[in-house]
């Protein structure tokens, strides 16, 4: 009995704690609820656009405009509360501070704070679902004034207003967590544990952190904009003369929608590296491990980070070539899409690189999290081969507003981006279970995600080369053009089925071998970063993290914490 | 099982003697510790008494600094609409900027506000005296928290003041016909005075509350944390106002 009472006491403990760890796990479970969620509205889109009669149980027929809610939540649960809180949140919250040798974060009841405040908006935004009108229906960026308006479609009355309160508080969340992570890792790190000396991984978080102060801060300025916009009559995006649905809005009105483009593309671009930059690091990392290698260039890693991170502030204007913005404008905001491919590039080469004869060094048969590595290599290569194209203005006209552009970001952000995370979740599992992941079904999840992914994606780059236009709920209809696709929508909905259905496999994996896997020991990878050195107190850092296969007479890896090995 | 994590919470405190370590005094210590990032040069263990209130103000500069971008993006709507405008029946471009004339009242807020720093300004560097400190931390009374309080009571007046006065402002301009609906310009004026406003609030709030821990907290670091950090808080809504002021003044 008092046992029971006792395992109550801590699960209560671990839910309402300011431990980190508990927290990043925190994380990681509620983006676990995002993603499900957000797979099978993707899911739900993916049969309306083969089969528009089918009726989704407890909701019926998919009306359009409910087809365009289903993107909006879709894109919503994924970009926020998927690829921004798993990989900076969870894994920054979990990892970090014991990557720097930290016992806890700097404000650890900050960042339980900010879990909330991001636990508070995932709920209001779901609560979208629920209202009169049902969820907004303008897109994750939701464009004014059609945003700006409730009369402009049947969600953008309350299920707009709860969007906005949603990402108002999921913005204050990040603001908090982006402080905490950067005083935890300028001013927490332990002795030794000089600048350069920190993991690649850390370099990512602390760059991530200094986007989201940039990049959230503006887009809280611009949700209490629009917010004002729809319930105190002010006008700072309803353009004048508007009419929609008929009815003339406020004549007075003379804002700008395109103040809203730029201010929330300005969140919208470093957005994109908030999602990726973790995972850069952590395949640096993970490379070097696994290919018994240092990392190639640590300086050189570092500084294109840094060099991302900046050239990221400087590029929003690209999702806007077609918005009406100025021409020339467009021409610099090309230039400096195309600069921070240099970067972006380098990294890649330089893992290419690390590739390069692996196979003499590596000790385990290509494990798991490696595979997953991998594949965040090859959908970064895949996706990122088609980002200079859409940075051609010219191009972009054409390829805007077609599917063509869902193929590039599903590639580069969601599939690497998730790939990335899956590596994390098999390497770092052993750390909160003290058991490996089970390996086989980690090959099959692997295998069959690679094939569902780029099954799904790789052919909508066809369809949009041929003019197939996203964001529409009906493309059956008799127009012989859009008819034609039917057979290859078809097929990217069967590998979608696939896709999601592998990550079933993932799940009871995961469930499996946390109670039956089997015994990872201390440091299962032979890692040297200090989260799993275990260091109990006053640990001193001595060397950089990735000192793997220098000295031949000795273990291949040297831990960060160890002591100076004997000179022979 | 590694020892990083366990099922467990095993954060184990140091433990703490209630008055903790030596506090951080305006003094600072000559020699030794250099500022810079290789630790072999820095004391092992503690690496002094400066660096909690280090790190919480560290904290406060990282949030002041997405403040001030959130600041930044408000008043980019104040150029865009500058430049507003529509064509008329004869193809002319009509702007649709009407310049407002600021109620004079804002110069004597502007003036209360400043004084307002200077006073909890007075209030932190009480706070940070080293007798006064050394004698706290020692536990030979509180003469620091006794010089600091009404100075801290002082501000928390004037900040109050200031928003009556930005209060009246408001009033006057509604007076004149110019409501928050009124104009582009009006909007932006209520908009941004009120957002100001609601961080002066959250001032008042954090001043109250640091009054409140000067009596309350038993350890001397930690009221001077939550003063410090207050007071630089307060000095920043300070220097924001300033810019909003001549962006007000000066840029219709």
């Amino acid at each position: 009995m008092s046992q029971i009472m006792h395992k109550k006491v801590a699960r209560r403990s671990k839910i309402f704690t300011t431990d980190h760890r508990s927290i990043g796990i925190n994380y990681l479970l509620l983006s676990l609820v995002a993603v499900a969620i957000g797979t099978i509205l993707s899911l739900f889109m993916r049969i309306h656009i083969i089969a528009p009669g089918w009726k989704i149980p407890f909701w019926g027929v998919v009306p359009p405009e409910g087809y365009l809610a289903l993107v909006t939540m879709h894109g919503t649960l994924m970009v926020f509360f998927v690829l921004t809180t798993a990989p900076v949140s969870g894994f920054g919250s979990l990892i970090l501070p014991t990557q720097i040798g930290a016992r806890r974060m700097a404000f650890p009841l900050l960042n339980a704070l900010s879990f909330w405040l991001t636990t508070l908006s995932l709920a209001v935004l779901l609560a979208a679902f629920f209202v009169i009108g049902g969820a907004p229906i303008s897109g994750w960026t939701n464009y004014p004034p059609l945003s700006a308006i409730a009369a402009a479609g049947p969600g953008q009355a309350a299920g707009m207003d709860l969007w906005l309160v949603s990402i108002g508080v999921f913005c204050l969340a990040s603001i908090l967590g982006a402080v905490n992570q950067l005083t935890t890792i300028i001013a927490k790190r332990c002795q030794g544990m000089m600048l350069m000396r920190m993991p690649l991984t850390v370099w990512s978080w602390l760059v991530t952190a200094i986007l989201i102060l940039f990049a959230f801060s503006i887009l809280l300025a611009a949700v209490v904009l629009l917010f004002s916009d729809r319930h105190l009559a002010t006008s700072f995006f309803i353009p004048s003369g508007e009419v929609i649905n008929g009815l003339a809005i406020d004549p007075h009105a003379n804002g700008s929608p395109m103040l809203w483009l730029h201010l929330f593309w300005f969140f919208g671009h470093p957005e994109v590296y908030i999602a990726i930059l973790p995972a850069m690091g952590l395949t640096s990392s993970l490379l070097a491990n696994f290919t018994r290698k240092p990392v190639f260039g640590y300086r050189f890693m570092v500084t294109t980070t840094l060099l991302i991170g900046f050239f990221g502030l400087l590029v929003w204007g690209h999702h806007m070539f077609v918005s009406g913005m100025n021409p020339y404008a467009g021409t610099a905001f090309a230039l400096t899409t195309m600069a921070i491919a240099i970067p972006s590039s380098g990294k890649v080469l330089g893992w290419l690189a690390m590739l390069w004869r692996g196979r003499d060094s590596r000790v385990h048969p290509l494990p798991t999290p490696m595979l997953f590595t991998l594949g965040f290599l090859s959908f970064f290569i895949a996706g990122g081969l088609t980002g200079p194209i859409l940075a051609q203005p010219v191009l972009d006209a054409y390829l805007h507003n077609t599917y063509f552009v869902v193929a590039h970001f599903h590639l580069i952000m969601a599939m690497a981006g998730v790939f990335s995370l899956f590596a994390a979740v098999y390497y770092w599992f052993p750390l909160l279970t003290g058991r490996l992941m089970n390996e086989r079904l980690g090959k099959w999840h692997f295998w069959l995600s690679l094939i569902g992914a780029y099954g799904t994606f790789f052919p909508m780059h066809f369809a949009g080369l041929a003019g197939l236009p996203r964001h529409y709920a009906q493309l059956t209809g008799s127009t012989s053009t859009l008819a034609s696709f039917l057979p290859l929508q078809t097929g990217i909905t069967h590998t979608a089925f696939l896709l999601a259905g592998a990550q079933l496999l993932f799940l009871i994996n995961l469930f499996w071998s946390a109670h039956r896997g089997q015994s990872a020991g201390n440091n299962p990878w032979l890692a040297t970063t200090l989260e799993w050195a275990a260091p109990a107190e006053g640990c001193i850092v001595r060397r950089g993290p990735y000192e793997y296969g220098f000295h031949r007479n000795l273990p291949d890896f040297i831990p960060q914490c160890a002591e100076d090995p004997e000179q022979e | 099982m590694p020892a990083t994590f366990s099922r467990t919470p095993t954060d184990i405190e140091r433990k703490d003697t209630g008055i903790g370590g030596k506090p951080p005094v305006d003094r600072r210590p000559t020699g030794g510790g250099g500022g810079d990032d290789n630790w072999d040069n820095h004391p092992s263990g503690r690496r002094g008494p400066r660096e909690l209130l280090t790190r919480y103000r560290l904290g406060l500069s990282c949030a002041l600094a997405g403040d001030l971008i959130f600041f930044i993006a408000l008043v980019s709507a104040f150029f865009v609409h500058q430049t507003a405008g529509h064509f008329d029946l004869r193809e002319n471009y009509v702007s649709d900027w009407h310049p407002l004339t600021i109620p004079p009242i804002l110069w004597i807020n502007t003036a209360v506000l400043l004084l307002s720093s200077l006073t909890i300004e007075i209030a932190r560097r009480h706070l940070f005296h080293e007798v006064d400190v050394m004698e706290e931390w020692l536990g030979l009374g509180r003469p620091a928290v006794r010089r600091a309080a009404p100075w801290l009571i002082a501000t928390v007046a004037l900040g109050s003041l200031f928003l009556a006065g930005q209060w009246i402002a408001w009033s006057q301009l509604a007076s004149e016909g110019l409501t928050f609906t009124t104009t582009q310009n009006s909007h932006f004026f209520y908009l941004i005075t009120a957002t100001h406003g609601i961080h002066l609030v959250l001032g008042i709030l954090a001043l109250g509350i640091a009054l409140c821990a000067l009596f309350l907290l038993r350890r001397v670091q930690m009221r001077q944390i939550v003063v410090d950090v207050a007071a630089w808080y307060w000095h920043a809504m300070g220097i924001f106002w300033i810019f909003l002021f001549v962006l007000l003044t000066c840029f219709q």
